[in-house]
């Protein structure tokens, strides 16, 4: 049985976080635009972030396509719309379920990761070794770690939209006897500015919060190996809630703006 | 020492305080570091070493007290005069704490990002930080190839590649064969002779502070309980005393 003291508490420890995340976010964006700048650990933590995670995005994205498509064309066809599909599907991946989706499998492969390295630096005394050496480790390892995620992001989106692409024009191809060139010039045709411009903008959010929780967390790892692992888990739990307050902000933001 | 304790110390912490909720860590402690001295600083598990040393180094605040390196409060530096004067201190932290994703080399000159110096210099104050521990040919391993000895020495290495005037060795021999530990304890006097340093440092191990220190601090329920050379600790009568040398 839950007594109040003990909601009390958990409600306490909940706003007590929030505060401290808002403060470390407030403290990003005051380190970010001091000197001297991390370029090379930027670059590191990008090439880091895009290139490992290439082949799960690229992957996802094509399982992504080819299933939504297999699931939409019978229901297409009872209607006798499956001349829709292209429309249909590309407008679904690029606006909602590919930012969605591939920002939740970087979370899980980005942001926890973030949690446990870090998480393991503070917990053997790594962070305290720079910090005594005079470097800011803030500096050099959260907030290059939150610009990269933000950064990259928005990249592995577009590049999982594409593959998702791919895969059900693959599947058109196959079964609805449709050319890549017919499939994609209807893609096209069916995209418009209002569908790339918010998906974008939205997608850098899910970079920084990806960055963001993830660092947070680690940064502040406590409780020996056990903490780390609970940095990583909590970073992905937290970011996935995240991504999703974000995302219904983002839309109801992109319906104000564009009348979806 | 006599002569030493008529000049300002080097380092100075004076009726340190710091507690956890009702754990009271230390109770006014108080230390003074002399040039070219060899300071070693017992206690048991738990009695406040590691909370002194960091807050010494400012990763932590103690709730009162004075803490001087070299003449200056650091409570009254900012941010950037306290990471400057930081480095004049090098830490060896107990478990060696190299960066796992670096290599050697990059650890070594991980201190050095701030220094303004060419690649050249660099290296050449990499080289000779190794060749003080005898270990130029591990430039190029990652720490997961090293042993736990080799981590030791270039975590020291690390401690001196800036040329620090002050050393503070947090538990340098534990986790150590006594073999190994021996070479480190070789190795600490060694660098005290060829850099003229002042250390702190923070054992257990009775041979280590036999071998190194000039004088002794023995830190019973937060406070330093009693000062005196290795030799006039070690024969006092003191019940509490001879708990650490027996």
């Amino acid at each position: 049985m839950i007594t109040t003291s003990q909601i009390e508490n958990k409600l306490k420890s909940f706003f007590t976080e929030i505060g401290e995340l808002s403060y470390f976010a407030g403290r990003f964006f005051k380190e970010v635009f001091t000197l001297p700048f991390e370029f090379k650990e930027l670059l590191r933590q990008c090439y880091n972030m895009g290139n490992r995670s290439l082949f799960l995005v690229g992957i996802t994205g094509f399982i992504l396509g080819l299933v939504f498509t297999l699931q939409s064309r019978p229901t297409l066809m009872e209607f006798g719309a499956q001349s829709w599909m292209p429309s249909m599907v590309s407008i679904s991946i690029v606006r909602e379920i590919g930012p969605v989706i591939i920002a939740l499998i970087c979370a899980g492969k980005i942001s926890s990761g973030i949690g446990a390295e870090l998480g393991s630096m503070r917990v053997t005394e790594q962070i305290d070794a720079m910090e005594v050496s005079g470097t800011n480790p803030f500096k050099y390892l959260v907030v290059t770690r939150i610009m990269a995620a933000t950064f990259m992001i928005p990249l592995l989106i577009i590049f999982g939209d594409t593959i998702a692409l791919f895969g059900s024009a693959l599947v058109e191809n196959l079964k609805g006897d449709v050319s890549f060139q017919l499939y994609f010039n209807k893609v096209f045709d069916a995209i418009e500015f209002s569908d790339i411009l918010p998906a974008t903008v939205k997608s850098f959010f899910f970079g920084f919060a990806i960055g963001l929780v993830g660092s947070f967390k680690g940064y502040n790892c406590t409780k020996g190996t056990v903490g780390v692992g609970e940095a990583s888990n909590s970073a992905v739990v937290y970011t996935s809630v995240l991504l999703f307050i974000i995302d219904f902000i983002a839309v109801f933001i992109t319906d104000i703006f564009f009348e979806l | 020492m006599d002569k030493s304790k008529k000049i300002a110390p080097i380092l100075s912490i004076k009726n340190l305080k710091k507690s956890f909720g009702d754990n009271h860590v230390l109770n006014g402690f108080t230390l003074e570091l002399f040039e070219g001295e060899n300071l070693v600083l017992m206690g048991k598990s738990g009695s406040g070493k590691s909370v002194m040393i960091r807050c010494l180094v400012g990763l932590m605040q103690p709730d009162e007290g004075s803490l001087e390196i070299m003449g200056k409060d650091i409570s009254k530096l900012s941010q950037n005069e306290f990471n400057e004067l930081r480095t004049e201190l090098g830490f060896l932290f107990q478990g060696s704490a190299l960066y796992d994703s670096m290599t050697v080399r990059e650890n070594l000159e991980f201190p050095m990002r701030q220094q303004n110096k060419t690649e050249e210099e660099s290296l050449k104050l990499v080289l000779e930080a190794l060749d003080s521990v005898g270990l130029r040919d591990a430039i190029d391993l990652m720490p997961e190839e090293l042993s736990g000895g080799m981590k030791r020495r270039i975590a020291l290495a690390r401690a001196i590649i800036l040329k620090p005037r002050i050393i503070i060795y947090d538990e340098p021999t534990t986790g150590l064969d006594p073999i190994t530990a021996k070479e480190i304890i070789q190795l600490m006097r060694n660098i005290q002779l060829n850099y003229k340093t002042s250390s702190l440092i923070i054992t257990h191990d009775v041979d280590c502070a036999r071998v190194i220190s000039n004088r002794m601090i023995l830190l019973i329920d937060g406070i330093n309980y009693a000062v005196g050379t290795f030799e006039e600790l070690s024969t006092n009568k003191d019940e509490k005393i001879q708990a650490f040398f027996k």
